[in-house]
């Protein structure tokens, strides 16, 4: 039997109930709010998404009829596209910025202090301010980023208003954030023992091969933390879409977005709860939200397996 | 933590001193020119929305719409900051944010160091594994929770309040228990022990003896609350429904939506939201950066 031992092994001793005791007023409000707000909620989410609710009355059971819905719902389908799209470009692209701008840091410049200031100032400013910015950056009419291109001859892009580029705006935006990532990768590469370095010299090992064979390898764990929270920040992109299609020029309630193109995954959960009135269906898009999020995190953990380097200390 | 000093490495002797010098080296360029070619170009990519905020903020509407785009004002309209308060609502928008803002950082300051002080100064069995749980909360999309949790704040008639954006604050925030955390381990166990023999309780040691050390540390959770409470936009769209309620983040938004804002005026209630942001920020840099690099070292 399983049970036994287990029961053994939780026989606590005197010194253990008296710690317990005296740590848990600490973490109580932990527990009590971890209960309240999180646990809670994703349970009673499970029991709302077999409803019906329109957030007044009573929730009317609907077995598994939102589910059923979705499947056949084509605007849940470009919302998970639209996403994962996002995601997809934002997140790689993101720790790639992120470490170039690690490693041009660490090169012993001597005005450090001013990069790091200028590439973190960014990631700490409201998201909503940074998309209204963008609104005048990339305006079609006046906007400096189209006057830039143009001083190249490349032709004006309709960043905000052609389908094909909203999504790539907001990755634009999203690489503002690499500021914060930038400034944990440069302390993980200047952790990096010197010496290790000094005998790859030695050895005749040029600078990339120093990198590939040093630096990046040392500096995977990094890499892992920053793709799995990158990735579930990712998913749940909502605010530059928010603030992009919500405003005078945009289409309305119903529309997120020349050709819906900005309705990501969040935003589409939100209007089906807060402007449809649809708290069943919306639900039942939170819990495929949560899965999806175990699911990604745990893939990028599995394969991370054969390229994280953890060293034995 | 205790606002370590800052690392610069010396450069590394083997390197400068390459016994056989290849040719390219024998030119003049430093061997960082390349890289503060690059750190400049970047660095003016990350301030050009701040410049061309503060650029837009400053002129008339006509100039601003011209193409091409001026670069600096050239009749600098300073009254359009005057404008941009009076039209838009902003003294109500900014007192709410005021306000929800300082609530979600009392409750952060207390919660969380009193959380990760039970999990970090107090040996109990069990202990890493909870605190397993607390780490893996941190990888939860809030948008999972946002459709329950508004059912239950209108069930205890919280709506319109700022109750569901500032209580949850004092339940504390896996990141900032994480962060406290991590400092309490830093600290000696001498130390407490020596007030337990001297007849102090659990709380005293706590109270008396760790979180005066602690202040460096409870100050990078203020910063990171007040700098997210002031630029949250999700939680207040969700929970407050009266315009008189609205903080800044979505009664801008709001405003741009029922009313025509200008881009100018638009920017230039944008400067002045993020002007505490920047200001925050030079003024306690080495706190954002000591916050943002903890977890670095363990990955």
């Amino acid at each position: 039997m399983i049970a036994a031992p287990r029961l053994r092994r939780f026989r606590l001793s005197h010194e253990d109930r008296r710690n317990l005791r005296t740590a848990l007023p600490f973490i109580a409000p932990w527990i009590i709010g971890f209960l309240a707000f999180t646990v809670y909620p994703i349970v009673y989410s499970l029991y709302l998404s077999f409803t019906h609710y329109s957030g007044f009355g009573d929730a009317t059971g609907a077995g598994f009829d939102n589910y059923r819905y979705m499947m056949k719902d084509p605007l849940f389908w470009q919302s998970l596209s639209n996403t994962f799209y996002y995601t997809a470009l934002a997140v790689p692209i993101g720790v790639v910025v992120a470490i170039a701008l690690a490693l041009m840091m660490n090169q012993n410049v001597r005005e450090v202090a001013i990069y790091r200031a200028a590439f973190y100032l960014p990631s700490i400013i409201p998201l909503f301010a940074l998309t209204f910015i963008f609104i005048v950056l990339l305006n079609p009419g006046f906007g400096f980023v189209d006057y830039v291109l143009g001083l190249f001859h490349i032709p004006a892009v309709n960043w905000l208003g052609d389908a094909r580029w909203t999504r790539i705006s907001v990755v634009l935006l999203a690489q503002l954030g690499a500021g914060g990532p930038a400034l944990i990768f440069l302390a993980g590469l200047r952790a990096v023992p010197s010496e290790l370095y000094e005998s790859a010299v030695l050895d005749g090992a040029g600078p990339l091969r120093r990198f590939y064979k040093i630096t990046l390898p040392l500096i995977t764990p990094v890499i892992l933390f920053d793709l799995i929270y990158g990735t579930i920040l990712g998913i749940q992109i909502f605010t530059p879409a928010y603030v992009l299609t919500g405003g005078t020029s945009g289409g309305g309630a119903y529309t997120a977005g020349p050709e819906n193109s900005l309705l990501f995954y969040v935003y589409y959960l939100y209007k089906n709860a807060f402007q449809y009135s649809d708290m069943g269906y919306a639900s039942a898009m939170a819990w495929v939200l949560f899965v999806i999020s175990v699911v990604l995190a745990v893939a990028i953990m599995r394969w991370s397996k054969y390229w994280v380097h953890y060293e034995a200390s | 933590m205790a606002v370590a000093p800052e690392i610069r490495e010396a450069p590394s002797l083997a390197i400068a001193r390459q016994p056989t010098p290849r040719p390219w080296r024998r030119m003049r360029f430093p061997k960082t020119l390349g890289a503060r070619i690059g750190l400049i170009v970047a660095g003016l990519l990350f301030m050009l929305p701040f410049y061309w905020m503060a650029n837009s903020a400053l002129k008339n509407l006509q100039e601003l719409s011209a193409f091409p785009p001026t670069l600096y004002p050239h009749a600098p309209a300073f009254d359009n900051f005057v404008r941009a308060v009076t039209y838009i609502p902003f003294g109500t928008f900014l007192l709410n944010s005021v306000i929800l803002t300082t609530g979600v950082t009392i409750g952060s300051a207390i919660s969380n160091p009193l959380i990760a002080y039970g999990f970090s100064r107090i040996k109990w069995p069990g202990r890493d594994f909870v605190f397993g749980i607390v780490l893996a909360s941190i990888f939860l999309p809030f948008p999972v929770l946002i459709v329950a949790l508004f059912d239950i704040f209108a069930k205890l008639h919280w709506i319109d309040t700022f109750l569901p954006i500032i209580v949850p604050a004092f339940f504390g925030n896996p990141f900032f228990i994480f962060l406290m955390r991590q400092f309490f381990l830093g600290l000696p166990n001498e130390i407490s022990e020596q007030a337990r023999i001297d007849g102090a309780n659990e709380f005293q040691v706590f109270l008396h003896v760790i979180m005066p050390l602690a202040k460096p540390a409870v100050a990078v959770v203020i910063i990171f609350a007040a700098v997210q409470a002031w630029g949250e936009f999700l939680a207040p769209l969700l929970y407050l429904q009266d315009e008189s309620k609205y903080p800044l983040s979505i009664g801008l938004q709001f405003y741009r939506q029922e009313h025509d804002v200008s881009y100018n005026l638009l920017m230039a209630a944008s400067t002045l939201i993020v002007l505490p942001v920047v200001a925050l920020f030079l003024a306690f840099q080495r706190f954002f950066i000591e916050g943002i690099t903890v977890g670095a070292v363990k990955g």
